[in-house]
């Protein structure tokens, strides 16, 4: 049986999917920290990305679906061009969005903006923001 | 008719696993000229070498085959069992079964049927194998050390002390390499020059020692036992002998140059003295630097020097050696800083390397051992030290850990602390390795004595603070983000072979593994010799070690040396040419040749002669002979011809449909090739088992005929390869090699025929990887080719 961080099984079908989709293997990553250090908006996740990868590894990627972290991803590409082992974390982060998205979980609701402030946002932020947190 | 015995290895499961023993022993027993056939689990084994002694006694074997690992795992082994047994050792021959067959192909049918090839391809080169006896030569009994850090010095004592002359030659000015640099050693802290100037001096003082500092080797030539070195040495311009040390040439001296002992954090003059302990105890002149020799320019040193001991019409010598072996020890170099950028390497003064760090805090150092900072000579009070700069991140810098910079920054911090009581180090880590005795115990004491912050977490970059710099980082234990502002930043940077290993490897043919440091002929049991024989390794050039494993390896190199000289003649490879006096004329081409000048003509007999000392065996001449006079001993043109033929059946009928399995043929030379194609199976790299290899010392010994046969009967490609031009143990034989296949394709080529059927490719034994893929792609190409016609082949000439 497994009990505390590990629920599933190490390597579980959710993680399998998340290799798939970002053609990963989490297993490079030895955990120096450099995708967390460079992370321009690590301090406003609740899981930071280093730990995104040790999650991944444990097999504990329900706990990753559910954080902020994933939406909180900019995408700046930082933590992959600073992997020492060439991990693409954006990819993996990508990854996770996909798989909520896929299954109808998104970050905003289209539905819920305030139309009249919609005026006052360039029109590419509201196309990107679609595009990135919207089932 | 020979009756020969063969003997097939399990090797416990490694051959068992993947091929049929029990059926490829009971199919070989059939073969022509087979009186005895058995398989074993571990014929490497005592009772696996009797086996073969008993068998040779009483069945009256006049030839074994062992089909079993790699030749160059056990061929010693075997034959020296067939030699107790009172059989020539060259009526011995290995099946590679192992390394080539089942440790590569996971089918066990395909295994077994391919065993079955090998076996029967070596029994019929063992036909026709010759009595050969090692031919003996007397050996020298100098040795040359390369480089004179604690390696060599080391290597040099033990080795004088034993009565035998050695040539130390040191690049740099003084010896102590990078060990008389640093402050103390850890964990000990003694202090490095206490413990290493006795021994530098006795260097000075042994009679057996002859030192070469300011000089680099320029050429080894011969064999083990018997090599003739050439040394380069700069010009001194002043007489150690007659030079008192006075120091009144620096006074006069009006350059400045950045000091290379002090890791440039000071400035020397253009003669100068390393440090006042140096070894030998003389004033260097940098003609690089100074302002001329023409005493016009300058010429200040020479009025100054009382005793005459400057002279400026000294020339570079080269100096004229023999040796018996050779021990290399030519050591380390720092990784480059300026390779990581966002560390700060030039933007920032304050950010310095490890050695640069020794320096620093060395009591006569540049800053009097002071911790200053070299920007602005204020004091420091927070530090910082980056482990893994630079080491363990294959994506960017090296992937290798070296070994040793856990354990210096815990000295150094320490040191730091003791210096600085009221200061705060900061070590950035990633895993604290600490292997080694009383390693452990000493980082656990510094970190709570000396009260440091260990932060678990790569350093993402240093940028400008308020006054100082700061340094951005992730505790990963915390998992927060953790900014801080220091004074002086310590890379400890990674180790790299010292800068011209690689030219140097290229030169004198020694093999470069991973990570670019010199590898070792057996990196588990032959740790401190090379594939090139009479070359011997010790210290950092074989990869990161700390200063007692370094002094032993060369101690150990040493002692290898010592019990090769304790012989007064070393064996050579009886494997040379021979040549037919029948056949030959005399003509001369092949003395023309020859790269080793081992081929005379004897003028009144008109015959080519073999010298048996100088020849390699290499078997460079035999394609360029006229008559087919000249052939390798135990791989003449009829052996190969036979082996192509044992491989591919006689009479084989080529299936014309999509059923075809194409068959390669592959000669292999033994120095590059054949090792990358059992690294491939030590690697377990899977390819399919449509080759066959045919080992040959240097594919310069193949002819139009040897390559042409294979296809004529009915193989459907021949791979060819060498070892990469340069670093072949026969000089020139790869780009002769390819000069002539290049002659056969386009002869091809212009019979109409594909002469993408003939491939030739450089191989080094690193490039296991390589060889897999290349193999498996051309097996590829010959499907979509299909069957070759052979009859077509068969009418070029």
């Amino acid at each position: 049986m497994f009990r505390g961080i590990i629920k599933n099984g190490i390597r579980n079908e959710l993680l399998l999917k998340v290799e798939e989709i970002s053609g990963q293997n989490v297993f490079n990553c030895y955990q120096c920290g450099n995708c967390s250090s460079g992370c321009p908006v690590v301090e406003y996740m609740d899981i930071t990305p280093n730990q995104v990868l040790r999650l991944s590894q444990y097999g504990a990627s329900e706990e990753i679906l559910d954080s902020e972290t994933i939406w909180v991803c900019s995408t700046c590409l930082q933590c992959s061009s600073r992997c020492p082992k060439g991990i693409d974390v954006a990819r993996i982060m990508e990854a996770y969005r996909t798989i909520n998205l896929r299954s109808g979980i998104g970050k905003i609701n289209p539905r819920k903006i305030d139309v009249s402030a919609a005026n006052d946002i360039p029109p590419i932020l509201l196309v990107s923001a679609m595009r990135k947190l919207t089932g | 008719m020979k009756r020969i015995g063969v003997f097939v290895c399990h090797c416990g499961d490694n051959i068992a696993g993947n091929v049929d023993v029990e059926r490829v022993a009971k199919e070989i027993s059939k073969h022509d000229g087979v009186a005895h056939s058995v398989d074993y689990t571990f014929m490497c084994s005592d009772p696996g070498q009797k086996l073969i002694k008993d068998a040779i006694i009483e069945k009256k074997l006049d030839g074994v085959i062992i089909a079993s690992c790699s030749p160059t795992m056990h061929e010693g082994t075997f034959r020296k069992a067939t030699a107790s047994a009172g059989l020539n050792p060259y009526q011995c021959e290995i099946a590679n079964i192992r390394e080539q067959c089942s440790w590569v192909h996971f089918d066990k049918e395909k295994g077994t049927q391919k065993a079955i090839l090998i076996i029967k391809s070596m029994i019929e080169k063992l036909k026709m194998n010759e009595l050969l006896y090692p031919v003996s030569v007397s050996t020298n009994k100098n040795v040359l050390v390369i480089g004179a850090g604690i390696a060599g010095i080391q290597a040099a004592l033990d080795i004088g002390e034993a009565g035998h002359k050695v040539f130390l030659v040191e690049k740099k000015p003084y010896i102590g390499g990078h060990m008389i640099q640093l402050s103390v050693t850890f964990p000990t802290l003694d202090c490095s020059q206490c413990i290493l100037t006795p021994k530098m001096v006795q260097v000075n003082q042994d009679e057996n020692i002859e030192l070469f500092v300011n000089s680099e080797v320029e050429s080894i030539d011969g064999a083990v036992g018997n090599f003739k070195i050439k040394i380069k040495r700069t010009a001194q311009y002043i007489n150690p002998d007659i030079c008192t040390g006075c120091g009144d040439c620096v006074e006069a001296c009006p350059e400045l140059v950045p000091d290379e002992y002090e890791e440039g954090l000071s400035y020397r003059r253009a003669v100068y003295m390393s440090f006042p302990q140096v070894i030998p105890y003389t004033y260097t002149l940098d003609i690089d630097n100074c302002l001329g020799l023409n005493p016009i320019a300058c010429g200040k040193c020479k009025e100054a020097c009382k005793e005459n001991a400057i002279n400026y019409d000294l020339r570079d010598e080269i100096i004229e050696k023999s040796v018996g072996a050779v021990i290399v020890t030519t050591g380390y170099d720092q990784y480059p800083m300026e390779n990581i950028g966002e560390y700060g390497y030039g933007k920032y003064p304050d950010v310095v390397s490890g050695l640069q760090f020794e320096r620093l805090i060395f009591a006569i150092g540049p800053s009097g051992g002071k911790m200053l900072r070299p920007s602005d000579g204020k004091p420091v009070k927070k530090i910082a030290f980056i482990q893994c700069s630079g080491s363990r991140d294959p994506e960017r810098h090296l992937s290798h850990c070296s070994k040793i910079c856990c354990m210096y920054t815990a000295k150094q911090a320490k040191m730091f602390k003791t210096k600085v009581p009221d200061g705060q180090a900061y070590i950035y880590y990633i895993d604290v390795r600490a292997a080694g005795k009383d390693y452990e115990e000493f980082i656990q004491k510094a970190q709570s004595d000396q009260k440091l912050i260990y932060v678990r977490g790569k350093v993402s970059r240093i940028y400008k603070g308020n006054d100082k710099m700061a340094i951005s980082a992730f505790d990963t234990l915390s998992g927060k983000k953790m900014d801080v502002e220091v004074d002086m930043v310590v890379l400890a940077l990674g180790l790299v072979p010292s800068f011209g290993t690689a030219e140097f490897a290229r030169k004198f043919n020694l093999s470069v593994g991973t990570s670019d440091f010199l590898s070792e002929a057996h990196p588990k049991l032959r740790p401190v010799e090379s594939v090139n024989t009479g070359f011997f390794l010790a210290g950092t050039c074989l990869g990161p070690k700390d200063i007692p494993e370094t002094v032993a390896q060369a101690s150990g190199a040493a002692s290898k040396v010592l019990s090769l000289l304790a012989y007064d003649s070393v064996e050579k490879s009886p494997i040379i040419v021979k040549v037919d006096a029948e056949k030959c004329d005399g003509c001369g081409k092949c003395a023309e040749e020859c790269i080793f000048d081992a081929i005379t003509i004897d003028k009144i007999q008109n015959v080519a002669v073999i010298d048996e000392m100088k020849c390699k065996g290499c078997a460079y001449c035999v394609p360029e002979c006229p008559y087919d006079a000249l052939e390798q001993k135990n791989l003449s043109s009829q052996q190969i011809y036979n082996m192509i033929d044992a491989i591919l059946g006689k009479g084989n009928k080529v299936e014309k449909d999509k059923t075809h399995v194409p068959k390669i043929i592959c000669f292999l030379s033994e120095i590059g090739p054949y090792q990358a194609a059992d690294l491939a199976g030590t690697g377990r790299m899977e390819y399919r088992p449509n080759v066959f290899v045919i080992k040959v010392l240097s594919i310069s010994m193949l002819n139009k005929n040897h390559i042409l046969y294979a296809i004529k009967h009915g193989a459907d490609g021949v791979l060819i390869s060498g070892s990469h031009p340069g670093e072949s143990p026969y000089p020139g034989a790869s780009l002769k090699a390819k000069e002539r296949i290049d002659s056969i394709k386009s002869e091809i080529k212009s019979a109409g025929l594909n002469s993408d059927r003939i491939r030739l490719e450089w191989y080094a034994g690193r490039q296991a990887k390589g060889f897999a893929a290349y193999v498996d792609k051309f097996v590829e190409y010959l499907k979509m080719k299909g069957p070759v016609d052979s009859a077509k082949w068969r009418l070029l000439h």
